[in-house]
């Protein structure tokens, strides 16, 4: 049930979009909304469990070669162009957009991931969740997110359940993708009293309990139950819910 | 000339461990070595005064708890940082971090 009386105890956090870190490397443009490899901002480090969210665009044919990753849940989710993945646990794919793909990364994986077109870009998200546990068994995934044919609703696509909707991780996390049409309403009620949600607005603008957010803006909160959203233009979002003490 | 920042890095996944101590050596003043064991890593800081062991990825859960272990009660002035992600991502800003404690 959303209380906006509840509204007056949340604590908040927002990340505007030109607010970002960012690193050109001419093939690869990456905008870091918290502290990522040159990037370093003290007061950007992390939102709770969520310690990555980067906003990348790699040119066609290009690429990120072999390399390793250890103890972090992986998730990439390709926003535009095709995405191809290659990993030492003798995992081959591509994903596209409308799908997502988790790697838990654990005692140590290494993998490849390149732009599958040589003349269009590939633009994607890569989100890092501290996981919790550490040292575990090295596992990808990779499943269609269910947006297109569910408009105007928050659709889950990451638990911490293998059991339950969308991929899975090692940690009390829960993604949800939204296209809301303009007008649209949506109530988003947490899992957990411990958690905090961040809101990461993909296309179009959105107000969170009153609060206005643009295209890659970020908005966290926590110490609050519910959060009401409002699409101000036809909108495309992404909630990350997180442990804020893990 | 002594390098002014020495780390130690323990991790069990030896590609990793490399690919880690290059980063980390690629830096003006810092000067990391690495080990992937707990006595290893006791050998190098009964020798030495570390800034920062960093705690790296492979190792049993008794391994890391016997590494906290011995760090907190044997080297009080090194600041024990566990390592997330395995390569360049958190680097820095895990060693950033602990400097501003140490």
């Amino acid at each position: 049930m959303y209380n906006k009386k509840l509204k007056i105890m949340a604590q908040t956090v927002l990340h505007t979009a030109d607010s970002r870190g960012g690193a050109d490397h001419g093939w690869l443009k990456s905008y870091h909304t918290f502290s990522f490899a040159g990037y370093y901002n003290p007061e950007r480090l992390n939102f709770g469990a969520l310690r990555v969210l980067n906003d990348d665009r790699v040119d066609g044919g290009r690429g990120f070669g072999e390399h390793p990753h250890d103890n972090m849940e992986i998730i990439s989710i390709p926003l535009e162009g095709s995405l191809e993945h290659k990993d030492s646990i003798g995992n081959v794919g591509v994903i596209d957009p409308g799908e997502i793909q988790v790697m838990s990364a654990g005692t140590g994986i290494y993998h490849a991931e390149y732009n599958k077109n040589k003349n269009v870009p590939v633009k994607f998200l890569q989100i890092w969740v501290f996981p919790n546990k550490r040292n575990v068994e090295p596992r990808y995934d990779q499943q269609i997110i269910q947006t297109a044919t569910h408009p105007n609703e928050l659709v889950q696509i990451l638990s911490p359940d293998k059991n339950d909707q969308g991929v899975w991780i090692h940690q009390d996390a829960w993604f949800n993708m939204g296209n809301l049409e303009k007008d649209h309403q949506v109530v988003y009620n947490f899992h957990k009293k411990e958690s905090g949600v961040y809101v990461f607005v993909l296309e179009g603008s959105v107000s969170v309990d009153g609060q206005k957010l643009a295209t890659r803006d970020g908005y966290g909160i926590w110490d609050t139950s519910a959060i009401e959203i409002t699409a101000d233009t036809d909108a495309r979002i992404l909630l990350m819910e997180v442990p804020m003490e893990f | 000339m002594e390098k002014e920042i020495s780390i130690l890095v323990i991790g069990a996944h030896e590609e990793i461990l490399t690919v880690i101590l290059r980063l980390l050596n690629k830096m003006d003043n810092w000067n990391a070595i690495g080990v992937n064991s707990c006595e290893e890593l006791i050998k190098q800081c009964s020798g030495k005064n570390f800034r920062v062991v960093l705690l790296g990825g492979g190792l049993s859960a008794e391994q890391e708890q016997a590494v906290k272990q011995y760090v907190v009660e044997k080297c009080p002035d090194t600041t024990l940082v566990p390592h997330y992600g395995g390569g360049s991502g958190l680097l820095y800003a895990e060693i950033y971090g602990a400097l501003k404690t140490a």
